[in-house]
């Protein structure tokens, strides 16, 4: 269900922590299929758990609790962007609106040919580049005004 | 952005130089001096923590609790495995200095955990780091691969007996995992959902063994302290807030970045140093560390050095750090709402005041941000915030309040304008 450079990777987290707890490695192996396969579904987070060796309803309940897992499709590009009081100080909402307008779609909808989903983030911590955006849950993108987002829409073509 | 670098973390950090976080130019201004001084020199784990008490450093997260005597409570005999925890869980809103630590000056932060697991005689420890900046834990990944080829980590350190493994933890979007039990719980695998406490950590921690949790820039300060000595340290800062420390200054300032400063620096000379208010606007607010501290008003704001005692007696809190400036055309009852919203949104759902409380905060400050505010809605938010605050199990309860009361407190006048007129004094966040 995955492929081998993914299988890898998650073999390389489960190094990381005591031979008893491989638990601990659900986290990044979760994360490693959704990047493969872009969202998670039940399946995936059952074939995740067997290669894991844990019982699924244990990676069921972190695919559900954590907010950066996809458990619905989602468009080639995630966009998340900040609106947290530091982000919206320095634009955020604009940003936002920019987006929603130019992309015709709101906060956790996906452009009909399947390019954008648009998301409404919490603090990504990268608060003295505010306004930010994330790009696929793990491209940080600064300074966001209009003219940037302009620009890297372009090159997400 | 900037980085003002005038203290210990950074010291000697050339932001210019593209491989300024590399382990080769970390070595070149002295990294892992302190380390080799220990090992060479034999130094005791007491001789550590005793320099650690001395320096009078305080968590750099949030608590500001003294490092030493936290290191002085781990358990030194226990027979089993211990464990060392970075918490770079770095999600309280304004917050942004632990990323640029692990980004520009990883290293640092790696010595300071071998530090202390040669102290505290830990041989295993993770860095936890907050799900939102993979590109910066895929920067602190590659620099464990150059501390581990150059024999500063793993098995047999430097030719000595003393062994020490570390590794990264990457988070996926959860603000609860910076509080240091449900950090642990996520680490095991599990929904981050704070412990109870007691037991503490130092007695049952990362898989029930003995644990030490410090946030990274209280490990990264530890290279210097043991190099240079605990009193040099201290004497950087004021007595009882020893040394520099980062501030992450967000929101209206013409130049925002994180500023390594002496603690006890007045704020005015902070603001200074982010070229003053944007658009030459007047200072209104701010919020002095992080978003769940209370917000102070200019005046009194303007009044505070920045050190733990002096925003404490000013009746906020130094927290991380985090300083969000807001200028006078903000919208203090909109300003709120979006914190409430982040508290209510971000609640691990565990205990109940918390889980409905937050909701309650935020759907009330929503609707008078909504022109549908009544007259007994500040009393209503008050008695909320004391059913929620002290009744939950980790502290995001009080922080869900405390931003609440700190706008009643001093900004209660926008609130009852905005439940009388139907319309706000100011504009709304854009």
């Amino acid at each position: 269900m995955l492929s081998q450079e993914s299988l890898a990777l998650i073999d390389r987290e489960l190094a990381k922590y005591p031979a008893d707890q491989r638990r601990s490695a659900i986290m990044g192996a979760l994360r490693i299929a959704q990047t493969e396969k872009r969202y998670l579904t039940n399946e995936l987070i059952e074939f995740v758990a067997s290669y894991v060796r844990i019982p699924p309803v244990a990676a069921y309940e972190v695919a559900t609790f954590y907010n950066m897992y996809d458990r619905k499709p989602v468009g080639k590009y995630k966009l998340t962007v900040c609106t947290n009081l530091p982000c919206a100080l320095s634009g955020g909402y604009t940003t936002a609106d920019y987006l929603k307008q130019k992309l015709g779609i709101g906060f956790g909808e996906t452009t009909a040919d399947g390019r954008f989903t648009l998301a409404e983030g919490e603090c990504m911590g990268a608060c003295g580049y505010a306004p930010v955006m994330l790009v696929n849950n793990h491209s940080m993108c600064n300074h966001m005004t209009p003219d940037a987002i302009d620009k890297k829409l372009a090159e997400l073509e | 952005m900037t980085v003002y670098a005038k203290g210990v973390v950074f010291e000697g950090v050339d932001f210019d130089n593209p491989n300024h976080w590399r382990l080769e130019e970390y070595v070149k201004r002295g990294g892992y001096a302190a380390l080799k001084k220990i090992l060479n020199e034999k130094i005791t784990q007491d001789e550590i923590i005793a320099e650690m008490k001395t320096s009078a450093l305080r968590g750099r997260g949030g608590a500001g609790f003294p490092t030493g005597l936290k290191w002085s409570f781990m358990p030194r005999n226990f027979p089993g495995q211990k464990y060392l925890v970075c918490n770079t869980d770095e999600g309280e809103p304004g917050t942004f200095k632990d990323l640029d630590i692990i980004v520009s000056n990883p290293h640092a932060l790696i010595e300071g955990m071998i530090i202390g697991g040669y102290a505290m005689g830990i041989t295993v420890g993770y860095n936890y780091i907050h799900g939102e900046v993979f590109e910066a834990y895929e920067r602190f990944e590659e620099a464990l691969e150059e501390a581990r080829a150059a024999g500063f980590l793993g098995d047999n350190i430097l030719g000595t007996d003393f062994c020490f493994q570390l590794h990264a933890h990457h988070g996926y979007g959860a603000y609860i995992c910076g509080e240091e039990t449900a950090l642990l719980e996520s680490l095991e695998g599990k929904k981050g959902q704070p412990r109870f406490k007691p037991p503490f950590p130092a007695s049952y921690g990362l898989y029930g063994k003995p644990t030490t949790i410090n946030n990274t820039e209280t490990f990264a300060s530890v290279p210097y302290i043991i190099r240079e000595g605990g009193q040099k340290f201290l004497e950087l800062g004021k007595p009882n807030n020893g040394g520099t420390k980062l501030f992450s200054v967000s929101g209206h300032v013409n130049r925002p970045g994180n500023y390594e400063i002496p603690l006890g620096t007045p704020f005015s000379e902070l603001l200074e140093m982010c070229g003053g208010m944007r658009g030459g606007k007047k200072l209104k607010a701010v919020i002095p560390g992080g978003s769940s501290a209370p917000v102070l008003p200019a005046d009194i704001m303007m009044q505070c050095t920045m050190d733990y005692d002096s925003i404490a007696k000013a009746g906020s809190m130094l927290g991380s750090g985090a300083v969000i400036v807001m200028d006078e055309t903000v919208c203090m009852v909109s300003a709120l709402e979006r914190l409430s919203y982040f508290y209510h949104e971000e609640s691990c759902g565990q205990c109940t005041p918390c889980r409905e409380g937050t909701g309650w905060l935020y759907r009330i400050v929503h609707r008078i941000a909504h022109g549908e505010g009544r007259p007994e809605d500040l009393d209503l938010l008050a008695s909320i915030g004391d059913n929620i605050a002290g009744r939950t199990i980790c502290a995001l309860g009080d922080a869900a309040v405390f931003p609440v009361r700190g706008m009643l407190k001093h900004f209660r006048s926008e609130f009852e304008y905005m439940i009388e007129h139907k319309t706000r004094q100011f504009a709304a966040l854009s």
